[in-house]
């Protein structure tokens, strides 16, 4: 944690903190006073989840001030989407927390249907709504996991792993691709998926659970684990609601607010979940809800997979989605569209959205304005971990910097995000 | 109902009866409430301790540079009691600066901090009025529509000086723009002057003097 230590008391004080030898007795006294310094924490440090610089001004061991310096990362996303058509933006989704892909695309292909007003076909939503939980599921594995070996347990994140590749192997069988799957379009998903993916997704949500079980007895009871974790970078409720916390961290505070639950998109509304919710709003709190967050998952693949109707897998308006492959070899207008989908794109009618879904981390919002041209005039992200990464100085404020990590871990944030 | 599958929510009844002052408009079942900048704080507490909005989720800036006053705030507040979001927008140049909501939410901090960065909007009474995702030490306001993608500088690692220099833009081809738009498609493209258009005219011109 140390890579750059900065005593910069020690510049204004000379002399301070150093042995002082009594000239009139001749004895040696110790004088050790304990000053004021800042620290580097990161941006190239493993436990700080990314490109995260976190100037820390420490008394002793004790956290007294917590500057962030976020933007390391920035590489102007909203600008370089305001150059694309809507269908070229998608792919930048993906890149923003690369750690759940489909969710961001999520928010953002609803903002367009929103601003379209495009009826959506029922297995489209399914699928949809079945890979968003597919993709907490892997969030959350990563984060626990990793939230597990920053306070020092390494086995979860090995044994978990595993499962994280089997679900990137669904993301890889259904869209081509492991992470950056580019699958939610606006109108529904770029293809059907294919056959026996169903059985074989079922048959991991019901092997899964005993994994995860393995995973919580070795971790949630843990003394080691506890003693990091509880008491820890407590949030109130009323504070959580005055910072703009969302997702698992205002749950661990108790607050029952999920987007999926209050204002269902897709098909949420037609699935029986359970929003498990923490009573301390400390670190273990929301370590807690994440774990119980992938149980209510899995009920919710396992509905996707039982009730998942037949149907076409993308919305019928020929001049928002694309023709397939064999009807452009038969038909001149499906060509025609085609050449103008991928050239010009679609025109959006002008109007300003703002549409959030309940990504893993929280509330991921688009706020999308157009001018009624094929581009977006303006697509401002909110990003989760912005507003959580904020308040780091409230959670940490008092804490010894071992507690750090722990925080920065419960927080859950990816800076391809944050920093946009 | 609509036909969209985006999240549904309640609709926000009664909000713009208390701001009689706001101008508001209702778009695909999102309230917009539009307001002068000195009336922004105001508002805002009211929405917050009377209406219910507990939650500061975003503030988004938009750059329109036509407009007198080229800058759009966009402040989006959710009430977790009544499931319901609102927006309220205010207007604002480079020079004008929009009172700061910190004293209300705290989490308003960096979000007016990234405004500021992004647009060059100032915010009277950020306590920490810093850029925050740009570099250290840039210059310029990069998502205004004036500023070009490319950007100005790049950075690249200098064998020569052993750090990282900054330098002019160069690129190995010109930024491509494609202009997609189609003249055929209606009233709203007929700025474009395509060759043959005049015949067109002629021809209307001609049939009109007919029917005269």
């Amino acid at each position: 944690m140390t890579d750059v230590l900065e005593d910069t008391a020690a510049k204004d004080e000379p002399g301070s903190g150093s042995i002082t030898i009594d000239s009139q007795t001749g004895s040696e006294e110790t004088t050790t006073e304990i000053q004021n310094y800042s620290m580097n924490f990161g941006p190239q440090h493993p436990a700080a989840h990314g490109v995260l610089r976190l100037i820390m001004e420490m008394d002793g061991e004790i956290i007294e001030r917590i500057d962030p310096h976020v933007g390391l990362l920035h590489r102007g996303t909203e600008k370089l989407i305001e150059y694309k058509t809507y269908l070229q933006a998608l792919p930048y989704m993906d890149r923003l927390d690369y750690v759940s892909p489909m969710c961001q695309e999520h928010s953002y292909v609803l903002a367009v249907e929103k601003l379209l007003d495009l009826e959506v076909p029922l297995r489209a939503q399914y699928i949809r709504t079945m890979f968003a939980e597919i993709t907490r599921i892997t969030n959350h594995i990563l984060n626990t996991t990793a939230h597990a070996m920053d306070v020092g347990a390494m086995t979860p994140m090995l044994w978990l792993f595993e499962e994280r590749e089997y679900i990137c192997e669904f993301y890889e069988r259904a869209s081509g691709a492991r992470f950056h799957a580019a699958y939610f379009r606006p109108g529904g998903v770029h293809q059907d998926l294919p056959p026996k993916l169903l059985a074989d997704i079922a048959e991991w949500a019901e092997r899964f659970p005993k994994v995860l079980a393995d995973f919580e007895a070795l971790v949630a009871g843990n003394r080691i684990f506890k003693q990091r974790n509880v008491d820890i970078g407590i949030i109130s409720k009323e504070d959580a609601v005055a910072w703009g916390f969302s997702g698992p961290c205002i749950r661990g505070s108790g607050i029952a607010w999920d987007i999926r639950k209050s204002q269902p998109y897709d098909v949420y509304d037609r699935m029986e979940f359970d929003i498990p919710v923490g009573t301390s709003g400390d670190c273990y709190d929301r370590f807690m809800v994440r774990i119980q967050e992938m149980k209510e998952s899995l009920k919710i693949i396992k509905q996707c997979v039982a009730e998942m109707p037949e149907g076409p897998v993308m919305a019928t308006d020929p001049k928002i989605s694309p023709p397939r492959r064999g009807e452009m070899k038969r038909s001149m207008e499906a060509l025609i569209n085609h050449f103008k989908l991928y050239t010009e794109g679609f025109h959006v009618p002008e109007g300003e959205v703002y549409v959030a879904t309940e990504s893993p981390k929280g509330e991921f919002g688009i706020y999308l304005v157009s001018d009624g041209s094929n581009k977006p005039y303006r697509c401002k992200i909110r990003p989760t971990a912005f507003s959580h990464l904020q308040a780091m100085e409230f959670l940490c404020k008092g804490h010894m910097l071992a507690d750090a990590p722990a925080v920065l871990g419960s927080l859950d944030i990816v800076f391809g995000e944050c920093d946009r | 109902m609509p036909a969209h599958p985006a999240p549904r929510m309640n609709p926000c009844e009664g909000v713009e009866a208390a701001f009689p002052a706001a101008e508001a408009k209702t778009h695909r079942g999102e309230l917009t409430l539009t307001v002068p900048r000195d009336a922004l704080f105001s508002t805002l507490a009211a929405l917050r301790d009377e209406h219910g909005f507990q939650q500061l989720m975003e503030i988004a800036g938009c750059d329109y540079p036509e407009r007198p006053e080229r800058f759009e705030v966009n402040y989006h507040l959710l009430s977790l009691t009544k499931n319901q979001r609102i927006r309220v927008k205010v207007f604002a140049t480079e020079r004008t600066p929009v009172p700061s909501v910190t004293s209300l939410w705290p989490v308003a901090g960096w979000l007016e901090r990234e405004v500021w960065d992004l647009y060059g909007v100032l915010f009277d009474g950020n306590p920490d009025h810093r850029r925050i995702l740009t570099d250290y030490g840039f210059s310029g306001h990069p998502f205004r529509k004036d500023f070009p993608l490319t950007g100005y500088v790049e950075l690249r690692w200098s064998e020569e000086h052993k750090r990282v220099v900054y330098e002019p833009v160069k690129l190995a081809q010109d930024f491509r723009t494609f202009d997609f738009e189609s003249p055929w498609e209606g009233p709203e493209y007929s700025r474009y002057n395509l060759p043959g258009d005049e015949k067109a005219e002629a021809v209307a011109a001609e049939a009109e003097g007919k029917s005269e």
